[in-house]
């Protein structure tokens, strides 16, 4: 056609740049390249993460060495030889998560692929989830109780290994339920005779009713305290079953059952086996709570304490950013102080997260936490109860590391609301303040939330401030539990970013650990996108009530 | 509210800024219940409302008409005072309602813009259901009993020719009618809280001919119980609705008469030459 047309083709050629088309390529590019960056992103995460709890199956390598080792593959690599003359081939070598470390020492191994002599599956080999020094590989030899050979034999031990594992695993939960909840609950009680105690001292008070009062009620507890430790005891006796391990390497280890967590033959199971421990996997990552450093086990308590941190903030942002916004933009005299305070407020969005915290620290922690000690909790102290870091102190502080971003978006909300809208009302008879109440807030409620998804996504990342204003490595105890008040806003807590970090760079085995920072991160960024998810969609239905529905 | 309406103009009672010239005396039997004398008006240094004297009769349609920017918009919006919510507005001479002078001390602009309602050039229902716009300014009131709501949201639907429209969907979102019916409803909101005085800002500008056509004649039926001021750019319908007409020019008021005095035998030049279109 452009041949058949001469003048027009050239007409099109000279008028490229203003007929737009480089810039709707411009724009597309930039889509591209943010879509990517963001897929490219997932796509490490979710590679990394996702295989970490479908159960690997388990090689033995025969090494010209003599050695034997088994494990599941953890990568392969080239063997880095800068000498080399050209056209060498290359040489490479795998790692083998060959476990055991009490006995071997070492979790992870490194194989040079030319020593190996000889690669199998055996179908028999065991796959243990320990309770401590991780994984172990290899095969149960016998099985003892109380002095007395059950099983023996690797085949034999394995049917009586599933025959007492369920029962040792009741054993254990129900122990840490005793220990938990109800030796828990004595000391809860403890603590506060401790303190009651500490108090009458201070008061002066050495004899009288109060002092017998407290006296009487310590030893009953005391009492019931050496009850049920005798109990537990009893609970704990109920399996004394000790497995005979032996290793690839020909060692042999001793391991009490109730060590037990988890046992398979992974090079036995079919696809749907598979997949059914991948589920219970993935379930006890959610549900459980850390063992190991954090190094294994679950991520409960972490999630807990971030959706319970983004709640507390939200509840505080909302109505603080909300309120500025209306002054600023409904009451105050528009001129140069309250165009100064908006770059303020914009600019405080600017100021490095770390800061915050410093702030939180000096002033939430140790000005207002430390005020409420002294007049409320003065017997606990030295122990500070508000003065140190705490679920509340640290939802407060990213409150005000995110209120700049609900004050934006609600500013520009107001400032969108028509004119004329606002006229009706006052027209009327509304006043000022009814006419805010009725129609304009109910029209800039969108707005809000679009803030409060910004704000809560920004405050279910941050971890710098919460390392100094109440984040921990393993809190001991919930912020929510069953003691009254219920609500432990003082508590420490832990958090799905901090986790991450503490992970994969303060773990004392990080080649272990180091799946975990992918699934804690996909946890993570799963979190984030069900809290604003969740605001999406009430934002969607308040949008629907306030347009027309298209008619 | 008709006692109220009834009641005479006291001219002794008020407080009168500059009057000189008397009174204009009505020019039929109907009692005035708007009156302006030497009404002034600025936005900040400058004036757009010079010396405006006229009368409105009760229940009755007045027109004004006028070029853009000729000040009749801000003349009724003067009425209910909504001018007080844009910065730097200042007023001179009189302008009672009722014999009381609106811009007087002891106002309650709450209150005057609950007697005098206002209709909007762009219909502006807010985003919630029929029902609770047309009840909106009861609420504000304090009514809570739902059935008096609902009796009111029926009278006022009627009265603005809405009713057999919208009576099976009252708890739809306003926003899903059609322009002319929000109109309209923007018209039962102004009057459910029965104002004496309706004052609507160029009521049909945005609005197809049918739906200007329901208005206009929306207006006619109303003016039996209210009094009614609109600003209109379109001449013929200041000839169809009102029985009085003003003609404003630049800020001032050049011509108030009956409708057809003004349109037929105009005593100004100037009226003559708007109205026959040779310019504006």
């Amino acid at each position: 056609m452009s041949s058949a047309t001469p003048p027009l083709a050239s007409a099109r050629k000279a008028g490229l740049f203003r007929s737009g088309e480089p810039f709707i390529w411009i724009t597309g590019s930039g889509l591209a390249a943010a879509v990517l960056m963001v897929a490219g992103l997932l796509w490490l995460i979710l590679a990394n993460g996702l295989g970490f709890f479908w159960p690997a199956e388990v090689s033995q390598y025969a090494l010209s060495d003599g050695r034997t080792v088994a494990g599941p593959l953890a990568a392969r690599e080239r063997v880095p030889d800068p000498g080399a003359t050209a056209g060498t081939p290359p040489r490479w070598r795998i790692k083998v998560k060959q476990g055991n470390r009490d006995v071997t020492g070492e979790d992870f191994v490194w194989i040079d692929e030319s020593a190996i002599r000889s690669t199998t599956k055996p179908a028999d080999v065991i796959a243990f989830e320990r309770r401590e020094w991780g994984a172990f590989y290899g095969w149960v030899k016998e099985v003892r109780d109380g002095g007395n050979v059950v099983a023996s034999g690797r085949d034999a031990s394995w049917k009586a290994l599933g025959a007492l594992l369920p029962k040792a695993l009741d054993v254990y939960e129900e122990a840490l339920t005793l220990e938990k909840d109800r030796i828990g609950a004595v000391n809860f009680e403890k603590d506060k005779l401790r303190l009651a105690r500490k108090k009458l001292e201070r008061k002066g008070v050495s004899s009288g009713p109060d002092v017998e009062a407290l006296a009487a009620k310590e030893s009953k507890l005391q009492a019931e305290y050496d009850r049920l430790l005798t109990e537990l005891q009893a609970v704990r006796s109920r399996v004394t079953a000790v497995l005979v391990l032996e290793t690839a390497g020909g060692q042999e280890k001793e391991l009490p059952l109730v060590q037990v967590v988890r046992a398979d033959r992974p090079n036995e199971m079919g696809w749907f086996t598979k997949a059914g421990r991948y589920a219970a996997n993935v379930w006890a990552f959610v549900s459980e709570d850390p063992r190991e450093s954090n190094t294994e086990g679950g991520v409960f308590p972490a999630i807990f304490g971030t959706v319970l941190m983004v709640l507390i903030m939200s509840i505080v942002v909302t109505p603080l950013g909300v309120l500025t916004a209306f002054y600023l933009r409904e009451y105050a005299k528009q001129g140069p102080v309250v165009s100064a305070v908006r770059i303020a407020v914009n600019n405080l969005a600017g100021v490095p997260s770390i800061v915050y915290g410093v702030f939180g620290l000096g002033f939430f922690i140790y000005f207002l936490g430390g005020s409420i000690d002294r007049l409320f909790f003065s017997e606990a102290l030295p122990t500070p109860t508000w003065g140190t870091g705490g679920i509340l102190w640290a939802s407060l502080t990213l409150s005000l590391l995110t209120v700049p971003v609900v004050i934006v978006s609600a500013e520009e909300g107001l400032a969108a609301i028509p004119r004329g809208m606002r006229e009706a009302s006052l027209a009327l008879g509304a006043t000022k303040f009814e006419t805010m109440w009725r129609v304009v807030l109910p029209a800039v409620m969108p707005s809000i939330l679009t803030g409060l998804i910004l704000a809560m996504a920004r405050a279910a990342g941050e971890v710098a401030p919460l390392m100094i204003t109440g984040v921990v490595k393993l809190a001991p105890a919930l912020p929510i539990d069953g003691f009254a008040p219920f609500m432990h806003l003082d508590r420490k807590f832990m958090h799905l970013g901090f986790h991450i970090y503490d992970v994969g760079f303060q773990s004392p085995n990080v080649d272990a650990a180091r799946p975990m920072v992918f699934t804690t991160t996909i946890l993570l960024i799963v979190l984030v996108v069900a809290l604003n998810l969740t605001a999406i969609v009430i934002r969607g239905r308040l949008r629907k009530k306030l347009r027309s529905s298209g008619i | 509210m008709d006692a109220q309406i009834m009641t005479a103009p006291t001219p002794a009672l008020a407080i009168e800024t500059r009057v000189s010239a008397p009174a204009d005396a009505p020019a039929s039997g109907a009692p005035a219940l708007i009156e302006l004398k030497r009404f002034n008006f600025w936005y900040g240094e400058k004036q757009a409302l010079f010396d405006i004297d006229l009368t409105v009769k009760e229940r009755s349609v007045t027109a004004f008409i006028g070029p853009s920017g000729c000040g009749k918009s801000t003349l009724l919006r003067c009425l209910n005072r909504m001018n007080d919510l844009i910065d730097g507005v200042r007023v001179e001479g009189s302008l009672r309602v009722n014999g009381e002078d609106l811009y007087g001390p002891d106002i309650d602009v709450v209150d005057v813009r609950k007697r005098l309602g206002m209709v909007f050039q762009k219909s502006n229902p807010f985003p919630k259901s029929i029902f609770e716009n047309v009840v909106y300014g009861l609420r504000i009131q304090g009514e809570r009993n739902r059935t008096r709501l609902r009796d009111a949201c029926e009278v006022a639907l009627k009265g603005a020719a809405l009713w057999d429209e919208v009576k099976d969907r009252l708890d739809d979102s306003a926003l899903s009618l059609s322009g002319g019916q929000m109109q309209r409803l923007c018209i039962a909101r102004a009057l459910a809280v029965e104002p004496e005085v309706v004052l609507m800002d160029e009521p049909c500008s945005a609005l197809d001919p049918i739906a200007t056509a329901k208005i206009e004649e929306l207006i006619f039926s109303l003016k039996d119980r209210f009094t009614i001021v609109i600003v209109t750019h379109n001449m013929q319908q200041a000839a169809r609705v009102s029985e009085e007409t003003g003609f404003f020019m630049l800020g001032k008021l050049v011509e108030f008469d009956k409708t057809d005095v003004i349109f037929t035998r105009p005593k100004q030049k100037m009226t003559e030459d708007y109205i026959t279109g040779r310019f504006g």
